[in-house]
């Protein structure tokens, strides 16, 4: 449900001008709802940045979500897999 | 991990079964500015709230649809989690809250100038909403609204 919530969320914030990444936990939510970018992240639930106390693997799935921002080559709805680094 | 399998089967199934809400047509704002110009505001459906706000309500039907404002200078430390799902584990939020709410991360991308800067305020809801009618019509447009009053440029938002 939490996935659905801020893809709502993200859906008004387009709609009044601020672009937005969303982190998805299941692709399965994304493909269905279609927000505007999703970063499809491969990790459970209560863990949506990977790690605890990790700020390098942390900044990684942060950096890959601004990179999506950037991407002008993207159409909506985008949904993009994360993969970590290796050694992350 | 990031699949239906983690839940239990009668959760899976409901989830299988649920009548996802589809954006339809999908809104697009494209970045206007380069990153290191924008303002960013965090969006977090981890249930926090901070000291003094009212946790959300776990009797509402259907879901609490209200959010919280999160001040921008909030120290981790004093985000309460009142999300009301036992389906996750909370052990590693309560641990590091900037898991669900990187306000860390995000204030050292503003500092190495990978963004422009933060926003003043950031937006909390929580995520256990089924009848999701009220957060799309009513509060969803309200709380984003504060953040364009803001001149927010971007938004990250992150379920837990």
């Amino acid at each position: 449900m939490c996935n659905q919530a801020v893809g709502l969320v993200a859906a008004e914030l387009e709609r009044q001008g601020i672009s937005t990444v969303t982190i998805q936990l299941l692709r399965y939510v994304a493909e269905k709802m279609c927000p505007p970018r999703a970063l499809a992240v491969p990790f459970r639930h209560g863990y949506p940045l990977g790690k605890p106390d990790d700020p390098v693997h942390q900044h990684a799935v942060i950096e890959a979500a601004l990179k999506m921002l950037e991407d002008k080559s993207l159409q909506p709805p985008a949904i993009v897999d994360y993969v970590a680094k290796q050694g992350l | 991990m990031g699949d239906l399998n983690e839940f239990p089967l009668k959760y899976k199934l409901f989830l299988k079964a649920y009548p996802w809400r589809r954006i339809d047509p999908v809104p697009w704002a494209p970045m206007k500015k380069p990153l290191d110009e924008c303002r960013l505001a965090l969006v977090s459906s981890a249930g926090l709230v901070i000291a003094g706000q009212a946790p959300f309500d776990e009797s509402i039907r259907g879901g609490d649809y209200s959010f919280r404002e999160i001040p921008s200078d909030t120290n981790l430390s004093a985000l309460i989690d009142t999300h009301r799902s036992d389906l996750y584990d909370h052990s590693g939020l309560r641990q590091d809250p900037n898991l669900a709410f990187p306000l860390d991360r995000m204030r050292e991308l503003a500092e190495n100038g990978r963004i422009g800067s933060l926003n003043h305020r950031h937006l909390s809801f929580m995520g256990s909403i089924t009848a999701p009618g009220r957060l799309a019509k009513k509060t969803a447009p309200a709380a984003v609204s504060k953040l364009a009053e803001d001149k927010v440029d971007i938004a990250l938002l992150v379920p837990v």
